[in-house]
């Protein structure tokens, strides 16, 4: 039985491997899981059903996460949701244009089940193992 | 390996690291020892036990102490204890100390630098308030390994990503390739020295803060008991204590005592009389004032 306010993650990635990968983990934490394979279908969902969080891949084809990002932002109850960038790109400098835009956390790839929980127990999404 | 064998390398690992191997762990040894044969080129576990017998080969001891040793260890490990720094032991040191100002802290087994370098960046974050302050923080660990790794400070991008917010990944780490370095000015706030908790460690002096986290655990009750007893010794009169989520002082020691309040953290003990308002029973509180 699904409680009444389960916390919801949408988990935006081109890569199908990616996003089953991504799913496993972030159902064991107990959450709610849905998927979205570019930036314009990530929107869409959005505009449906706003999620508690979003693990968001940068390359994708169509809308990229970073263009899914600044309009996520501006759109309506768009400032709510914990969005997680997860991607190859790792330099320094991407890292800061991410943040700048509106992330909150930022995962490089390759990533592990540890990895994706410290992060989202940072974000406030996961209470502490401990 | 045979009994006898087992037999001898426990006996050596106790006396030169305090790790109370069980016997269950047999397994844990012949794996972790295998890879030490194959590096110095000897042909059996049975070869090395007894290499370790002649004990004329101080590398070959050294190496099968530290790979029997767990050096896992991560940025904010747990959070609370790091939380509990910011929020309230720095800010009572600070108090406390405002006369000298001077505040000195020690991590007695760091492990790769994580630890020790979490409660640097806590001291940047600090700012201001720490302005003409001589802060110290001492980074031991049985380990010269670690010890070389925690000074150059350099991080996979694993890592980094345990425990370590991104924020301040860019603030305070540069890349170096595939892999993150941390800041000179935190690597410079940092003393790392090798140090065997076994062994004597009263020169280092008196700590207003320290984190003894997550070693404790390898060792039989009377070595914990002597460790906290020597701990306590290096502790200001108000300083405190942080121990791993599964370590404790109860049953070990008479001289330190768990906070009321905060789990993980110990002072010490002290007559009633002489306790802290916080730790006095109400009644004489509302008498007093
Ligand atoms: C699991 S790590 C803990 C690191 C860090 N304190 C933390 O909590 O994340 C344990 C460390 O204790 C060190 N150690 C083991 N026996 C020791 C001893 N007798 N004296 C000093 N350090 C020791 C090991 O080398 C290892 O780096």
């Amino acid at each position: 039985m699904k409680a009444p306010h389960q916390t919801t993650c949408l988990v935006v990635d081109d890569s199908a491997v990616i996003r089953k990968v991504a799913r496993r983990i972030i159902e064991d934490l107990g959450m709610n899981v849905s998927e979205a394979e570019d930036g314009s279908a990530a929107l869409e969902a959005c505009a449906v059903s706003m999620p508690d969080a979003i693990l968001l891949d940068w390359n994708m084809p169509n809308m990229d996460g970073f263009a899914f990002l600044q309009a996520l932002r501006r759109s309506e109850g768009g400032d709510a949701p914990k969005v997680l960038f997860c991607t190859t790109e790792n330099d320094i400098g991407a890292i800061a244009r991410a943040l700048r835009a509106g992330a909150d956390e930022y995962i490089m790839k390759p990533f592990d089940r540890d990895i994706l929980t410290a992060k989202l127990e940072q974000v406030g999404l996961v209470a502490d193992a401990a | 390996m045979t009994e006898l064998e087992f037999e001898y390398l426990r006996n050596f690992l106790k006396q030169r690291s305090g790790l109370a191997l069980t016997a269950e762990k047999r397994y844990l040894a012949e794996s972790r020892l295998t890879p030490v044969c194959r590096r110095f080129g000897i042909a059996s576990l049975g070869d090395l036990i007894g290499s370790l017998k002649l004990a004329q080969n101080g590398a070959i001891e050294r190496a099968v102490v530290e790979a029997m040793t767990t050096n896992e260890t991560f940025f904010f490990r747990d959070r609370i204890p790091f939380d509990l720094f910011r929020d309230t032991l720095l800010p009572e040191a600070l108090a406390r100390n405002a006369g000298r100002r001077r505040l000195r802290i020690w991590c007695a087994a760091a492990s790769t630098g994580q630890e020790p370098y979490s409660l640097a960046m806590l001291l940047q974050e600090a700012g201001p308030r720490l302005a003409g302050w001589q802060v110290e923080i001492v980074a031991t660990d049985l380990s010269t390994e670690v010890i070389e790794k925690a000074k150059l400070g350099l991080y996979s991008h694993f890592e980094v990503q345990r425990g370590l917010p991104v924020q301040w990944l860019i603030k305070y780490f540069t890349q170096v390739g595939e892999q993150w370095q941390i800041a000179p000015s935190l690597r410079a706030m940092v003393d790392y020295r090798q140090l065997n908790l076994l062994h004597s460690f009263a020169s280092l002096g008196q700590f207003d803060v320290i984190y003894c986290r997550n070693v404790l655990i390898y060792f039989d009750a009377p070595t914990k008991s002597d460790v906290l007893a020597r701990l306590a010794a290096q502790l200001t009169p108000e300083g405190a204590l942080l121990l791993g989520a599964a370590e404790t002082v109860i049953g070990l020691t008479d001289r330190l005592n768990p906070h009321p309040k905060h789990r993980g953290l110990y002072g010490h003990a002290r007559p009633a009389a002489a306790r802290p308002a916080e730790m006095v029973p109400p009644l004489r509180v509302a008498a007093g004032v």
